[in-house]
Order: C-alpha cells, then structure tokens, then sequence
C-alpha cells in the first residue's frame, strides 16, 4: 500500500529540504546537465518569465511610437520594422508556447504518478535548442535580420535561429506525449487522466503537427533566400510566408494548456468531481483543432458576400477553423461554472488567475474570428495584434495561475494569496488596457505593424492607454518574479496537499523528491485522492 | 491525517521507443506533406508553355533543359521498399530472439541507407543544377535534402539498433519495431516525394 501523509508539520519539511549545500558551479553544471523534469519544466518557465518582462517592454515601446500617428518618437524607421518582427516573434515563440511546454514538463509526469518524464534528455534538448535558438533569432533581428531586415546573413541567420527555436518546441512535445501515453499510473485510462495532463497531450500534439510545418517552410525560405531569392521574395516576403506562425490561430495551440488549467482547478476550488467530465476533456481537445490553421498554413474569413451558397461554402472552412477553439474554450467555461454550481467554492488566488486568463483568452479569440469576417473590416488593421495580446497576455495570466498552484510540489512552499489576489487584478487590468485600446483603433483604420501613417482623433490616447497596459504587465510579472523569488526561496513551507486536491502528485511530499513517487500507486477514478480521503468519500458531481 | 492508495506490483514494459517513433513519424509526415504542399502551389502557380514534342499545353515548372534522372530515383525507391521488408525481418526475428537474423537484417538496412543516399548523390550530380538557378532547382535541393537529413537519421537508428543487438540486447524487440516503423513512414514519405518531385514533375 502507497502511504500518503498529509499535513506534514513544518519541521519536518524543513529538514526535507535542508541538504548539503553544492558549490555554485557544480550547481550550474547540474541544472545545465539535469535529466530531472521538475528542474527542465523550472529552467522553461523561468527563461519565460524573464522573456515576458521584454515583451512588455517592448510593446511598451511600440506604444509610446504609436502615441503620435505623424512620425518618429524615438525610433529609426529601420528599427520599427526590426522591433515589430522581435516583439511578434517573442510574444509567442519566447513567452506563451514556453511557458506552457515547461509547466508541462514538471507537472505532467507527477500527475500522472509517473517517476519520471518519458526521454527526459530529448526535453533538456529542447529546453537548450530552444534558448540558444531563441537568442541568436533575437540577435540576428538586432542587427537588421529577421522579416524585412537589410542584412543579409543575418536574415539567414533568422531563418536558422527560428528553425532552431522549432525544433526545440517539437522535442520538448514529443516528449510530453509519450509520457501522457506511456508513464500513467495503473488504472489510470486516457479518460481519467487529470485535465491538466490532458490538455498537455492535447497541445504538445497540435504542436508536432504544427512545427514541422513551419521548418520545413523554412528550410525553403532559407535554401531560397541564401540562393539568388528567385521563389520566396527574399527578406522582404518573410513574413509572407512564415507570418501565419506568429499570430492566431497557432497562438491558441499553445494557449490549450492554458484551458486546461481552468478544466483543472475548476473542480478544485469547487470541492467536486467534475460533473460531465468527458465534456470537459472534449471542450479542451476542440481548442486544439486550432492546429488546423498551422497545418495547411491557411486562415479563412468569411467575406459575407454573393448568394446564400456562396455564404455557406465560406462559413464552413471559417467556422471549422475559428469558431471550433473558440466553443472549446466555451464548454470548459461553462462546465467549470457547473462545477462552481454543485460545490462551494473556496476561491484561490491561482483559480483567479486561471479564470480571469481563459476570460481574456477568450475574448481574445472572439476579437479574431471577428477580424475574420469581412464586413467588420479588421483585416490588417491593429486590432489583429490586439487578439494575440489577448491571447498571449490571458495565457501568461493562467501560467502565473498555475505556477502558484503547483508551486508547492516544484518548490515545497506557498505563494501568499492576499497578494496574488493583487496581482491577479493587475493582470486583468494590464490585459485589457493594452488590448482593448487597439480593437478600438482597429475599427478606427489604424494598420499594423507601423508606428506612423493614419489619422483619427483618439489616436494617442488610445495608442497610450495601450502603453500604459504593457507598463502594468511589466509590474505585474516583475511583482510575481519578485514574489515568487522571495516566497520560494524563504517563505512559509507548504503542506504536502494544501489545495485539498484531487490528483496524484497531491498525495506526495512538498516539494516532490527526486524520483517522484516511492511506490506507483493503483488508480480508481479520475480523481484518486477523493478515493482515499476519508472526510471526502461522499464527494459527487 | 494518513491516506492510503493501493500500490501497483512493477509498471508492464511500456514501449516507449515505439510511441516515440510514431509521435515524431506525425511530425515528419507534416514536414513533408507541408513541403510538398509549397511544391505544388508553386507549380499551380507557374505559366504554362508548350511541351518539347510541341503536341500539349504544360505547366512551364520544370526548366526544359533538366532531365530528372529517372534510373537513380526509381532505384532510391525499390532501395526503400527493399528496406522495408529488411526491417520487417528484423522485427520477426527480434520477437523470436533470433538475434543473428535480427543483426543481419538490420546490418542490411543500415546497408541500405547508404546506398539510398549514394542514389540521391548521383541524381544531383547526373542533374547539374544550381542552387541559385531559379526557382525549381531551390526547391528540389530543399526538399530532397530534407529526405537526405531523414535518410542520415535512419542510418543513425538503424546503426543504434544494431550496435544494440550484436551488443547481446535480446529484450529489445520495441526498439526494432520503432526502427520499422521510423523505414515505413520514410518510405511513405519519399514514395509521395518521388511522384510529386520526380514523376510528376
């Protein structure tokens, strides 16, 4: 029999994490050579964060150029181009698909009561492959590389650096897969797998499908471009071709773990068993066939015209492509609202986190398929870069959501929840502020990707709204780095199960121990610990 | 408080190499259909001009100066298909601890691979083509050497495979099975590279 004490006292959590102290360099050479998937899931989320106080800065930055539609603030007219190409880039690509893949990295397999993840050394290759392509991408667009740079090696450099980046991201997923697939505890069918371990499956697959897609666009746009740029347009067309990986919908295959953390934590801080749970599992796979999109490379819209069969011939490829994600992200909000229905709800600030997120997440999917259909005339306007800050700021809220929650298990101590409360309030205001503005200036003409050229009235308030939005998601994740900085290295120690939760890696230590689980345990339902609680046999959906 | 979960005698062997194999074929076969799907809207796109017998109207895709060396390409194929039936031997001796069948059939896979490659080798230097002259030939280099580099990862595998079994590894049987696997998908992959690139033109 698997023993599982809870409530262990703080002295005795203390002694667990006290050891010997290493020296600083066999420390650096242990996480750097670490097969370790708590220590891989740590190096992807932290790199994340720290990319995301760029990306504010960034768009903080772009905003204050947007503020006067008649010229140059601050910027040379050749670094907007490069800013817009990195800013683009690293929204995705250094802070959303990461964050996500490394928080699947060190929770999939202690949820699955699994004692390690399934090729542990491919993940640290695409932790590694994904650092080192993201920096030179960010230093070959530094000097005039990337879409539309002026010089040449560097543009090629891009092409290499985002190949690089890619196949980083597809290592890392493949290896999530086969631990979903593989490493589940006996008992544990597909469709008892925990939400979250499900919505990992669910996104690192979207993600095989989608990677490969683009580098073998780019291996093209390379081989073409350091060759006589007869086929592909040269640096110029760059974009053309590999701009679908940068914006929505390949946004949403790597926000589906995000939904998944709601599916998870809904039940959770509802104190039930997740009433119609194969309905939850099939609203968070429908957020995957986002993939779709990425993998035929194409997005449809729907123009509204010509007779009624013409309509319909368009509004199916639109609906199948647009609308799908977006009744995924429905079914789960609605099933968590059910769950709330049936339990009592003790709110935590990470289920905040995570609501308010896939809120933003979603509207960020409704302000896309709205840019989609014709007559609203959003195409090519701000309001397209508005549905990925949506998108890319509601995920980087639930990651923040979710890595408070599982803190505990990574860390062995607790966030403190009045000021995650804060945060989490900042969050939503910073979204919405640096989002919001730009659907409105969308519907006001104001294009893409230029920081001069439009005239309307509201302009410069709105573009500086929107800066003051990037401003507040700076505070925000700097705050929650700094809280979590302080609070992980020296806060209160956590209880082995401080959630009353109910899946596995609950029923271990905080912070898990090396191997995870001494004994692989058997599993009887989908959510095991309410077996075995005693004061929770009851508990139904 | 103390809670309890009944514990599991030791997990069933979990063919994780096979798993692998099949998640990463996915990925491969979207690299190459999403290659493939460039290919074709390219040549969609291209003007049409008379054929050299000048009896039809064809799509002006292929430079009329480049013949496509059809003896090498046919020969990477039957080389695949051949390869095929090596690895599915390999994986019925593996399964029957037959292991010199095993490490022969795998020994005539890795044999295989380099003499698939060899083909590609000759096919570009019987083409004499240019990277950098036009549009065709930098897209025939970019999607044969993306099966060139799947090519060295086969020889990669195949060579880990049986560096594995002459090694003595007699419960390695998922490991073989993932090796066939990895040959079929590739040769699927190349099938529909070769009548795309090479067939069709």
């Amino acid at each position: 029999m698997t023993t599982i004490q809870s409530n262990v006292d703080a002295a005795t959590i203390g002694g667990r994490l006290a050891s010997a102290e290493p020296s600083l360099a066999s420390a650096i050479a242990d996480w750097i050579t670490t097969s370790d998937h708590k220590k891989i899931g740590r190096l992807f989320i932290g790199s994340s964060l720290l990319f995301a106080v760029g990306v504010s800065v960034l768009g903080g930055l772009l905003g204050f150029e947007r503020m006067s539609a008649k010229g140059y603030s601050v910027l040379e007219a050749d670094a907007v181009v490069q800013l817009f190409s990195a800013y683009q880039f690293a929204l995705v690509y250094a802070v959303v698909a990461p964050l996500f893949v490394g928080l699947a990295i060190a929770v999939v397999p202690l949820q699955l009561g699994s004692r390690s993840l399934s090729y542990p050394r491919l993940a640290s290759f695409g932790l590694w492959a994904w650092v080192s392509g993201l920096i030179v991408t960010l230093v070959s667009i530094a000097a005039n590389g990337g879409p539309g740079g002026g010089n040449p090696d560097m543009v090629d450099l891009y092409l290499l650096a985002l190949g690089l980046v890619a196949l980083g991201l597809s290592a890392a997923s493949v290896s999530i897969v086969v631990t979903v697939l593989t490493s589940r505890a006996p008992g544990m069918s597909l469709l008892r797998t925990p939400m979250f371990s499900w919505s990992a499956l669910m996104g690192a697959m979207a993600t095989v499908l989608t990677m490969p897609v683009l580098i073998g666009t780019l291996v093209y746009t390379y081989v073409d471009h350091a060759n006589g740029r007869l086929a592909f347009g040269g640096n110029t067309d760059v974009s053309k071709w590999i701009g679908w990986s940068f914006t929505q919908p390949q946004t949403f295959v790597f926000a589906v773990m995000a939904v998944g953390v709601l599916a998870e934590l809904a039940p959770i801080v509802a104190n039930v068993r997740q009433p119609l749970r194969p309905v939850m599992l099939f609203g968070v796979t429908l957020v995957s066939t986002a993939a779709l999109g990425g993998a035929t490379q194409s997005t449809h819209s729907f123009s509204w015209n010509g007779t009624i069969a013409d309509k319909v011939k368009e509004l199916i490829p639109f609906a199948l492509f647009n609308l799908l994600p977006i009744l995924g992200v429905l079914i789960v909000l609605a099933l968590g609202g059910l769950a709330a229905k049936n339990g009592r709800v003790k709110l935590t600030a990470s289920f905040v986190f995570a609501f308010l997120g896939t809120g933003m997440l979603f509207v960020g999917m409704l302000v896309h398929a709205l840019s989609m259909i014709g007559p609203a005339a959003l195409a090519g306007t701000v309001a397209q870069e508005s549905s990925t800050l949506y998108v890319v700021y509601g995920a980087v809220m639930v990651a923040l959501g979710a890595v408070a929650h599982w803190g505990p298990k990574l860390w062995g101590r607790c966030l403190p929840k009045k000021e995650m409360f804060g945060l989490a309030a900042l969050a939503l205001l910073a979204t919405i502020l640096s989002s919001l503005p730009l659907v409105l200036a969308g519907f006001l003409d104001q294009p893409s990707n230029v920081v001069a050229g439009w005239s309307y009235d509201a302009s410069g308030l709105l573009n500086a709204v929107s800066m003051i939005g990037h401003g507040l998601m700076l505070v925000t994740v700097l705050g929650f780095i700094g809280l979590a900085f302080k609070n992980f290295t020296s806060g209160a120690f956590a209880s082995d199960d401080p959630w009353d939760a109910h899946s596995l890696e609950w029923s271990i230590p905080s912070p898990a121990p090396a191997e995870n689980f001494s004994d692989i345990a058997i599993v009887g339902s989908a959510e095991p610990l309410l077996d075995v609680k005693p004061a929770r046999q009851g508990v139904s959906a | 408080m103390t809670m309890t979960l009944p514990s599991a005698p030791n997990p069933a062997p979990k063919r994780q190499a096979l798993v692998a194999t099949a998640v990463a074929s996915v990925g491969i076969t979207m690299l190459v259909a999403g290659m493939l799907g460039v290919w074709l809207r390219f040549r969609a796109a291209a003007d049409t001009r008379m054929s050299s017998d000048g009896r039809r109207v064809i799509k002006d895709w292929l430079p009329s100066d480049i013949k496509i060396p059809e003896v090498s390409s046919n020969t990477m194929l039957a080389g695949l298909f051949f390869g095929c039936v090596m690895a599915q031997w390999a994986v019925y001796a593996a399964k029957r601890d037959d292991s010199s069948h095993r490490s022969i059939a795998l020994a005539i896979c890795l044999l295989m691979e380099v003499a698939i490659i060899n083909a590609q080798v000759a096919v570009y230097s019987q083409m004499q083509i240019g990277v950098n002259d036009g549009v065709f030939q930098a897209m025939f280099y970019a999607i044969t050497g993306v099966i060139v580099v799947l090519l060295a990862v086969a020889v990669a595998f195949t060579a880990v495979t049986w560096f594995r079994s002459v090694g003595g590894r007699d419960n390695d049987s998922h490991v073989v099975a993932a090796h066939a696997l990895y040959w079929y998908v590739l040769t699927a992959a190349f099938c529909a590279v070769w009548f795309v690139v090479y067939v069709q033109k």
